[in-house]
């Protein structure tokens, strides 16, 4: 095993992307995403990388060249945020259709408006229907070894995968960091190769229109696709844990064997939440945590499981859905209980929006919040969590 | 010159390339003047091309899935990004050929086929990032001059005075109020190594053209004028004619800018009156002699200003 380096997270994450000797990196620049795309120019700049650095005109541009390149046969890389990703979002919906591997780093960020820079999960969450598989990273050595992960369960599977990091909070602070050794990455992510790509030797056709007699079953196929990659990915974790000993689940569990009421958060505020869950067990409260890592494909099965006995479920989530029935992670897991017969009362809240700090004593709060929920069902479907009055 | 161009030997009737890379079958409208060009510049090109569609005519009639007429490898991905896409394929084989997974000494064409929507309006932003980039690709816009898969509405290629279901001719206005951009001009200001216009009446020059683009390492333009019988109203049996009349009455002159040089390929000295071209084609039919007159002076305007440029910068 390697030792542990203090890196920026960013910068850690660029390198992981070189080791994985990427062929084709596309990227326009965005805050809170810069650190990463910028190390990568510098590393094909310096020769440390041997890789085309394409420095597009919009992120819609890099993305579609990614879309290009991975159809012709490369391993590609694209990092964006916020409105970076809302102008990619066609391309979205095409890169997994025509199922190609491509790895994309998410720094996460609020959208406009009001335009802000600072850190929330509203960004991706508008495309939870865009067909790729979802990864969201808790720290930095996550953040490294989910990229190593995401290129071998993108190219297994032929879809792509993003990398969801927290911006600033994750993107942007200095972690100990353990690579994994080059050797061991040859043998646990191997070359390319992709069946059908675009070669002259074998002229194929990509991107023939749907008509309606056979568009239900291209969604179909591709649909089947996204739920075959379930078990691609937990072998894709089990063999990485036999390689570096670092273990990774779809969802990840704190405390969670006895709890009585439990919160369900993603990202890097999970550490904070912890806090508060260590602060509350001594006092003697049954609390647990509940992360997601897997967002797509949902995981279902072991979500249920995880939940154990929770009789009530505080869902933090850090997107608006407007007037919807919940935040976008409360409605998919009130409709997840609903597809089994554990009915913990679920409380909704949203916050931590545009960076705005969430506290031990926040967390705290929320604890007793869903507490109370036990007693007395929640009035509102979700609720704007620390709103200034 | 250019150095790829020294032993640069022209398409003729005797040595035109048999192969087909554009299969029949497809289902674009009949005369189409938009296939006609695609199905030349694949002649031209050979087996060895990757082909890029936005989405427009082009794509819609050739792959309506499990049906393909494209015998070379073919990607469509959106409306606005076949320049992007083609920079993509690019960069990848470069990187691929350098890291001996693709087979070094095989050259291979890119080339991008849009429509004047995805190039003059919708794309513009992507054509210019990638000519600005440099890459080696070709980039042939298929100018029908409105948005036709849509049924026909009104884009900056649309003539003056042409009538478009958005720019209809009304009691008030009377069709396309705007002069039509003029792309060459912009994407010869990227002072890339090729930009050519040309014309499938002229299929010789419009062969040739291709071919030199694909010789010529960095980025070409070729915009073809593509005659459209159902959004132009002219007969499909005219399409030819409509497509040569544009060239001899200076509407749609064919010239080339080789590294900034410019060449007029077809001098018009004596240019037949533009109402003959106008009036095969039923969406300048509202016309008013005044504003024929207009269209007149401006063609001939435009001409000169060419004229000029030719004299300016001529190649050697």
């Amino acid at each position: 095993m390697g030792k542990k380096v203090a890196k920026e997270v960013s910068i850690a994450v660029a390198e992981a992307v070189a080791q994985c000797n990427v062929d084709v990196i596309s990227a326009y620049p965005i805050t809170p995403q810069t650190h990463i795309v910028e190390h990568l120019s510098e590393l094909v700049a310096n020769g440390e990388l041997d890789a085309e650095f394409v420095p597009v005109e919009s992120e819609h541009a890099a993305l579609s060249v990614c879309i290009g390149a991975a159809a012709t046969g490369a391993r590609v890389f694209t990092s964006t945020a916020s409105q970076g990703l809302l102008l990619m979002y066609e391309n979205l919906f095409i890169a997994s259709n025509y199922r190609l591997p491509i790895v994309m780093v998410i720094a996460n960020r609020s959208i406009s408006g009001p335009i802000s820079i600072w850190n929330d999960h509203s960004d991706v969450m508008t495309t939870r229907d865009a067909g790729w598989i979802q990864l969201f990273a808790e720290n930095g050595q996550e953040a490294v070894d989910l990229i190593y992960q995401a290129y071998r369960i993108a190219e297994k599977c032929l879809l792509p995968v993003a990398v969801n990091l927290d911006g600033f909070t994750l993107t942007h602070v200095v972690e100990p960091i353990e690579f994994i050794d080059d050797e061991l990455l040859k043998k646990y992510l191997p070359p390319l190769k992709m069946k059908y790509k675009l070669d002259p030797r074998n002229p194929i056709t990509i991107g023939a229109i749907g008509i309606p007699e056979i568009y239900t079953e291209s969604k179909k196929a591709q649909d089947e696709a996204l739920k075959a990659s379930y078990p691609v990915i937990l072998r894709a974790w089990r063999e990485f844990a036999r390689l570096t000993g670092r273990k990774y689940n779809p969802v990840e569990t704190y405390y969670m064997e006895d709890a009585e009421v439990a919160l369900l958060i993603m990202g890097s505020l999970a550490e904070t939440a912890m806090n508060a869950v260590d602060y509350l067990r001594e006092k003697g409260k049954r609390v647990g945590l509940l992360r997601f890592r897997l967002w797509r494909p949902f995981p279902q099965r072991e979500f249920i499981k995880a939940i154990g006995k929770v009789k009530a479920l505080g869902v933090v989530d850090r997107a608006v859905s407007h007037c919807s029935t919940g935040g976008p992670v409360g409605i998919e897991v009130r409709s997840a209980l609903y597809q089994s017969n554990k009915r913990p009362r679920v409380v909704n809240f949203i916050a931590g929006l545009s960076g705005r700090d969430v506290t031990v004593e926040d967390f705290v709060e929320m604890f007793e919040r869903t507490y109370q929920a036990l007693k007395e069902k929640p009035k509102a479907a979700y609720e704007i969590y620390g709103v200034k009055e | 010159m250019r150095k790829e161009l020294k032993r640069f030997k022209g398409f003729t009737l005797k040595n035109m390339p048999r192969e087909e890379f554009f299969a029949p079958g497809h289902r674009a409208c009949q005369g189409c003047g938009t296939v006609l060009p695609v199905r030349l510049a694949l002649k031209a090109l050979g087996p060895d091309t990757i082909a890029v569609s936005a989405t427009g005519c082009i794509e819609i009639i050739s792959s309506p899935f499990p049906y393909t007429s494209w015998r070379v490898p073919w990607i469509h991905v959106a409306f606005e990004n076949s320049a992007s896409v083609a920079s993509g394929i690019e960069a990848a084989l470069k990187v691929l050929k350098r890291k001996g997974r693709f087979p070094k000494r095989k050259k291979v064409n890119i080339v991008v086929f849009a429509g004047d929507g995805a190039t003059f309006d919708i794309g513009l932003q992507f054509l210019s990032g990638a000519l600005e980039r440099g890459h080696n690709l070709i980039y042939i816009c298929l100018d029908n001059e409105a948005y036709m898969n849509t049924g026909v509405q009104r884009s900056a290629a649309t003539p003056y005075g042409a009538h478009t279901t958005t720019s209809p001719a009304g009691k008030v206005i009377k069709g396309q109020v705007t002069w039509k951009k003029n792309l060459p001009a912009i994407v010869a200001a990227h002072n890339i190594p090729y930009v050519a216009t040309a014309n499938p009446a002229f299929y010789l020059d419009l062969m040739n053209k291709v071919k030199k683009a694909s010789l010529i390492e960095g980025p070409c333009y070729i915009h073809v004028f593509s005659v459209c019988p159902t959004g132009w109203g002219c007969k499909p049996e005219d399409v030819i004619k409509v497509a040569k009349l544009a060239v001899e009455t200076r509407v749609f002159p064919l010239y080339e800018v080789i590294d900034g040089k410019y060449i007029l390929n077809r001098k018009v000295d004596k240019p037949k009156p533009v109402e003959e071209y106008l009036k095969l084609q039923r969406r300048f039919r509202h016309l008013t002699p005044e504003q024929i007159e207009y269209i007149q002076k401006r063609v001939n305007e435009e001409y000169e200003k060419l004229v000029k440029l030719c004299e300016c910068f001529p190649a050697s």
